[in-house]
C-alpha cells in the first residue's frame, strides 16, 4: 500500500515547525514517528498535503527534571521512555505503559507526542497520562499553553490541539516509591487494549471505555470513603460509554473494566 | 527529493517521491530483496530491519524520514560468502520452515542481541512479539537465538556495525 502523494518538509526545531504549520495551514500534518499517521495514510483513511516531520528537529527529544514534575519532549520514543531510569524512578506506571505499546520495532519509532496526539482511545500513553494526572505543553503562534490530560483528550482520536499548534511537551508528577498498578486485556501479543486500567494513589483511568480515556470516578470515591477494592472496583463502569466491536460488546467491557480495576487496586493495596 | 542513506555500508544519493517508503526503497532502488512485504500494516515484522542498529518495520517509514541514517539488511549483516551468527544459528537449529519471515526475525534478533547480549527464553519470545511466523515454527526460532546468544559474543554486531556491543 503506497500513500497518497504528498509534499515533504523536514522541520528543524519546535519552532520551525510552529512557522511550518502556520505557512500550509490546514492542509498539514506533523508527522513525528509516523506509526499511527503513516498506516492511516496507506490505507488512505488520511491525504495530508504536506507533511511536516518533526522526528528530528532539535530540541524536542528528552527527559529531564524539573522541580516535582518530569518533562518529556514530544519526539521522545516509546524505546526511551521504557528504559530511562529517570522515569522508571519517577514514573514507573508511564515506563511501564511505553514497554507494553505495540512491539519493539514499533518502540523503536514511536513517540510519547504521537501517540497523545492521535488520541486512540485504546492506546496505553492516555490512560498512563490520564492515571498520572499529567498535563501536555502546546505551542503556537501565541505562545506556550498547558493542558491537563483530561482536558487534552476531548473525542474520539480528537484532542484540544488548535490549528497552527504543536504538541511539544509531556509533564508527569514525580513519584518515586509510590504504587502503582496497570493491566490491559489483549486477545494478541502486541494489540490494543480491549479494555485497560491503571491506578495510582486515588486515581483510577481506564482505556477503550469511551470516546476518551477516563477516571473510575465512582471506583475513585468508594475506595476513598472505606470501600474495599471488590466493592469499589464492582462501580469502574459507572459513568463509562463504550463502544462495541468484533472483539467485544458494551456488557463485556464494563465486566472487564470491573475485573481489571479490582485486580490493579489489588496491585497498589 | 533527494535522499542520502548508507546502506549496508555503502553511502547512496537517490532522488525519490516523497512517499516512497522504506522498503519499497530498499527493494526497488537499491535491489536488495531480503526485506520482505509481508503484512504491510506494521503487523508481521516481515520488513524488519536496522535503523542506526535498532530493529524497525521498514514499510513504516518514509525513506525521506530516515535520510542521513544508517540502514542494515540482512544482506548487509555479514561479509559475502559468510553468516553472521544469528543466521548460522537459524541454520544450525532449523530456525525456519518457508523462510519468509526469517531476515525479519534475524534482524529483530540482533537488535534484541545488541541490547541483551545474553536474554532469557522468556525475553527472546517478547523480543520477537513483533514478529509473526506462518509457519508457527516459533520453538525452533526461540532455540536460534538463544543459541546465537550463548555461541557467540557477537551476535548483536555485524559486517556493517557502527557501534560495539557493551553488554
Amino acid at each position: 500500500m503506497i500513500p497518497a502523494p504528498f509534499d515533504y518538509v523536514a522541520a528543524d526545531s519546535g519552532p520551525h515547525a510552529i512557522e511550518l504549520l502556520a505557512t500550509h495551514g490546514d492542509d498539514a500534518k506533523v508527522l513525528a514517528g509516523g506509526h499511527s499517521l503513516l498506516p492511516m495514510m496507506k490505507l488512505r483513511l488520511a491525504a495530508p498535503a504536506v507533511l511536516i516531520d518533526i522526528g528530528r528537529a532539535a530540541g524536542l527529544a528528552g527527559i529531564a527534571v524539573d522541580g516535582e514534575e518530569l518533562v518529556i519532549g514530544a519526539t521522545t520514543r516509546h524505546a526511551d521512555l521504557a528504559s530511562s531510569a529517570l522515569v522508571r524512578a519517577d514514573a514507573p506506571l508511564l515506563a511501564h505503559a511505553a514497554s507494553l505499546v505495540g512491539d519493539p520495532q514499533i518502540r523503536h519509532r514511536g513517540t510519547i507526542g504521537g501517540s497523545l496526539a492521535h488520541a486512540d482511545p485504546a492506546a496505553d500513553l492516555p490512560m498512563a497520562l490520564v492515571a498520572l494526572g499529567g498535563s501536555v505543553e502546546i505551542t503556537g503562534p501565541e505562545g506556550t499553553r498547558r493542558i491537563v490530560a483530561e482536558d487534552f483528550f476531548v473525542g474520539y482520536f480528537e484532542t484540544a490541539l488548535q490549528d497552527g499548534e504543536l504538541l511539544t511537551a509531556v509533564r508527569v508528577p514525580r513519584r518515586p516509591g509510590v504504587r502503582w498498578g496497570y493491566e490491559k486485556f489483549v486477545r494478541r501479543a502486541n494489540d490494543w487494549a480491549i479494555v485497560g486500567a491503571a491506578a495510582i494513589d486515588g486515581r483510577i483511568a481506564l482505556a477503550n471505555m469511551g470516546p476518551v480515556p477516563l477516571r473510575a470516578r465512582a471506583a475513585e470515591q468508594a475506595r476513598a470513603a472505606g470501600a474495599t477494592n471488590a466493592d469499589a472496583a464492582a462501580l469502574a463502569a459507572q459513568g463509562t460509554s463504550p463502544g462495541e466491536d468484533i472483539h467485544a460488546d458494551r456488557a463485556f467491557r464494563e465486566h472487564l473494566a470491573r475485573v481489571l480495576t479490582r485486580r490493579v487496586l489489588e496491585q497498589i493495596s | 527529493m533527494r535522499v542520502e542513506l548508507t546502506v549496508n555500508g555503502v553511502r547512496r544519493s537517490d532522488e525519490v517521491e516523497p512517499r516512497l517508503l522504506l522498503v519499497h526503497y530498499l527493494r526497488e532502488v537499491c535491489g536488495l530483496r531480503a526485506a520482505n512485504i509481508g503484512c504491510d500494516t506494521t503487523s508481521c515484522g516481515a520488513c524488519t530491519v536496522l535503523l542506526d542498529g535498532e530493529s524497525v518495520k521498514s514499510c513504516t517509514v518514509l525513506a525521506a524520514q530516515v535520510s542521513g541514517q544508517d540502514v542494515v539488511t540482512a544482506e548487509g549483516l555479514a561479509p559475502p560468502g559468510e553468516l553472521h551468527p544469528v543466521q548460522q544459528a537459524f541454520r544450525a537449529e532449523h530456525g525456519l520452515q518457508c523462510g519468509f519471515c526469517t531476515p525479519g526475525m534475524v534482524m529483530a534478533a540482533v537488535s534484541l542481541l545488541s541490547e541483551n547480549a545474553s536474554p532469557t527464553e522468556e525475553q527472546v519470545r517478547e523480543a520477537l512479539e513483533g514478529n509473526l511466523c506462518r509457519c508457527t515454527g516459533y520453538h525452533n526460532i526461540v532455540r536460534a537465538v538463544l543459541a546465537a546468544a550463548e555461541g557467540s559474543e557477537g551476535a548483536g554486531r555485524h559486517a556493517n556495525s557502527q557501534t560495539e556491543v557493551t553488554a
